[in-house]
């Protein structure tokens, strides 16, 4: 049996502030391969602090991360940050595109940190951009573009350099049921080529999509 | 990451905020056009003082004979150093106290009942004087070796002191008083670039000089050719006044490097540290608009590392754009520099000595200022957890 691509052991997230915050309280999840699972839960319940700790944007106060068979919680920080840059794509909710750069070189930005080739990369970058049927904005600046197309640009990136791990919080926030579909549409079309997908989200029609939905409590999470 | 890429994103970084950016470097632009010019103007005018410096002094060599019960050196004795390889022209003088405030008279040429009655110095030299003293024969001639053997009662007096006492032309032969004694005045010496107060003295040949005192020489004028001061200074005593040298003191000019850098050093120290002064305000300047960029920037941030940026390339970027910063302003700041120099020099008709360093190292001290000012914002840009970063 393959390992999975996520497996969480008993993994605990306290704040240091007086008093702690035990944000995530021994959390146990297996993800494998192709899954696609949807956090639900209520606000301040943990979902974004578990989010950062499968993206490997902060680390857990006790228990294990294996992601894709690494142990990550021993890893130094450059190794981690390697981990992160290769295997795992982010689309945040509030997008994160650089301003003052085309939605081209906002995709491109993805490989920029990697040890890959430099030739290609454009590209690369344009297949990214048909696959969220996004080609003909790629010259624009993100602030000329409508929150779906802005979207589908932040999802382009995650997909460059293809991560095994998608890691998405709240992506459909600012769409359109048209534009969501789409999104929705995307994102078994990605499973169905491999990838893995974790997505925060609020809409039930979301969590529907999703082959699993766990639900986060005040840091305790169960599956439903 | 790809040094090709690191300077991509520092650049994209930097031109996000053109207006900003170009505000930064203007400290930076100050400072270094300060140092610039400063620097080159220090340079060019030290060169000027110096030259002028050269001209009046650097060939001059005073021999000064203090007084002994015998006389160190005879009149004759010029000769010796006349005849040293590398002395240009020389003379003997003597001169003393009781002969610097006489009374001396002359019949004014227009109005004879007039008398001038004016206190002048009086002065013995040997006839060679004009030429030591850098002079001209502003009217007839100097005395010669003729005058002095025959003892003739003749004077040439200094430009001033013909002036004082109302004698213009000499085709008539005037004659001047000393005391009782009448001498015909044969010439007026003047233009004088060494020994100036003597163009308001009255110069006598040694015989006649015996009579007012005058008659042991007290210094001996030489004039080198460039470069041979300091070789004459030593050889002149012992060609005057053989197995005496020790006695007779010597002024010579001082070196002429010493010269240069004793004036450049003070001029320049000033300037330096104006310019440098200019570019701590530069700095300044770059580390607070970086810092604040940084502020700015931090989502920015928390996406890099995300994407897998480690700390060193976050800092990387911070500190090549600040340096980008320093650079741009050091080569404007040089070629501005360099622009005013070259309309200072214009306007003060100077020769620009411009240092071929200047113009390297000027972008290059832009490039280190910038690099310093960024290190503590780029230190604060890695240090920043991505997950902050992100919120
Ligand atoms: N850096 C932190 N320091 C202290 N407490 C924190 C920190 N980050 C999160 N928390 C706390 O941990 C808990 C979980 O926060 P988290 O952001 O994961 O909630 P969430 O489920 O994503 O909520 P929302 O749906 O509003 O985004 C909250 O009580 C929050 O106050
Ligand atoms: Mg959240």
């Amino acid at each position: 049996m393959p390992e999975p691509v996520i497996l969480l052991d008993d993994l605990t997230k306290e704040f240091p502030t007086d008093p702690p915050v035990r944000a995530l309280s021994v959390i146990n999840l297996r993800v494998e391969k192709s899954g696609y699972v949807a956090i639900v839960g209520p606000s301040g319940s943990g979902k974004s602090t578990l989010l950062n700790m499968l993206g490997l944007l902060d680390r857990p106060t006790s228990g294990s991360y294996r992601l894709d068979g690494i142990e990550t919680t021993t890893l130094k920080e450059g190794a981690r940050t390697k981990v992160r840059g290769s295997r795992i794509g982010f689309v945040f909710q509030s997008f994160h595109l650089l301003p003052h750069r085309s939605v081209l070189e906002n995709v491109m930005l993805a490989e920029v940190y990697g040890a890959g080739p430099r030739t290609g990369r454009r590209k690369r970058a344009m297949r990214a951009l048909e696959r969220v049927r996004l080609s003909h904005r790629m010259d624009f600046l993100p602030g000329r573009m409508s929150g779906g197309e802005r979207q589908r640009a932040a999802i382009a990136r995650a997909l460059m350099g293809e991560p095994s791990l998608l890691l998405c919080d709240e992506p459909t926030g600012n769409l359109d049921s048209k534009n969501t579909d789409a999104v929705l549409d995307l994102f078994d079309e990605l499973r169905a080529q491999g990838m893995t997908i974790v997505v925060i989200t609020h809409e039930n029609e979301v969590s529907d999509r999703a082959g699993r939905r766990v639900r986060i409590t005040d840091g305790i999470l169960a599956e439903e | 990451m790809h040094p090709r890429d690191l300077l991509n994103e520092a650049m994209a970084g930097l031109l996000a905020r053109p207006a900003r950016s170009a505000l930064t470097t203007l400290g930076t632009v100050l400072g270094i056009t300060t140092l610039v010019v400063t620097l080159g103007v220090a340079a060019t005018a030290g060169n000027q003082i110096v030259g002028r410096f050269d001209e009046l002094t650097a060939t001059s060599v005073t021999v000064e004979v203090p007084e002994n019960p015998f006389p160190l050196v005879d009149w004759a004795d010029v000769s010796q150093v006349t005849r040293l390889r590398g002395v240009v022209s020389a003379a003997a003088l003597a001169e003393s106290e009781q002969s610097a405030n006489l009374s001396v008279r002359s019949n004014d040429i227009v109005d004879p009942t007039r008398i001038t009655d004016q206190t002048l110095t009086v002065v013995a030299s040997s006839p060679s004087l004009p030429a030591a003293v850098k002079g001209r024969m502003v009217e007839g001639r100097y005395f010669d070796a003729g005058h002095v053997a025959r003892g003739d009662k003749v004077v040439v007096l200094g430009q001033h002191a013909a002036k004082m006492l109302g004698i213009t032309r000499l085709e008539r032969a005037p004659a001047v008083f000393i005391g009782t004694q009448a001498y015909t005045v044969i010439g007026v010496l003047g233009d004088l670039k060494r020994e100036k107060s003597l163009a308001s003295a009255v110069l006598l040949p040694p015989a006649i000089g015996k009579r007012y005192g005058l008659s042991i020489v007290t210094r001996v004028l030489v004039n080198t050719g460039l470069g041979a001061a300091e070789l004459i200074a030593e050889q002149a005593p012992a060609a005057l006044s053989p197995g005496n040298e020790a006695l007779l003191q010597v002024i010579s000019p001082p070196s002429p490097t010493r010269a240069r850098d004793a004036v450049e050093g003070d001029v320049n120290a000033l300037f330096l540290i104006l310019g440098l002064v200019s570019l701590v305000v530069g700095a300044v300047g770059i580390a607070n608009v970086t810092l604040v960029t940084v502020m700015e920037r931090i989502a920015e941030i928390g996406l890099r590392r995300a994407l897998g940026a480690a700390r060193r390339h976050v800092a990387a970027q911070f500190l090549l754009e600040s340096t980008l910063t320093g650079l741009t302003g050091g080569i404007i700041g040089a070629s501005v520099g360099i622009v005013v120099i070259v309309a200072v020099c214009a306007a003060k008709q100077w020769t620009p000595v411009l240092d071929v360093r200047l113009a390297v190292m000027a972008p290059a001290a832009g490039a280190v200022v910038g690099l310093l000012a960024g290190l503590y914002p780029a230190l604060r840009a890695a240090r920043m957890e991505p997950v902050d970063a992100l919120r």
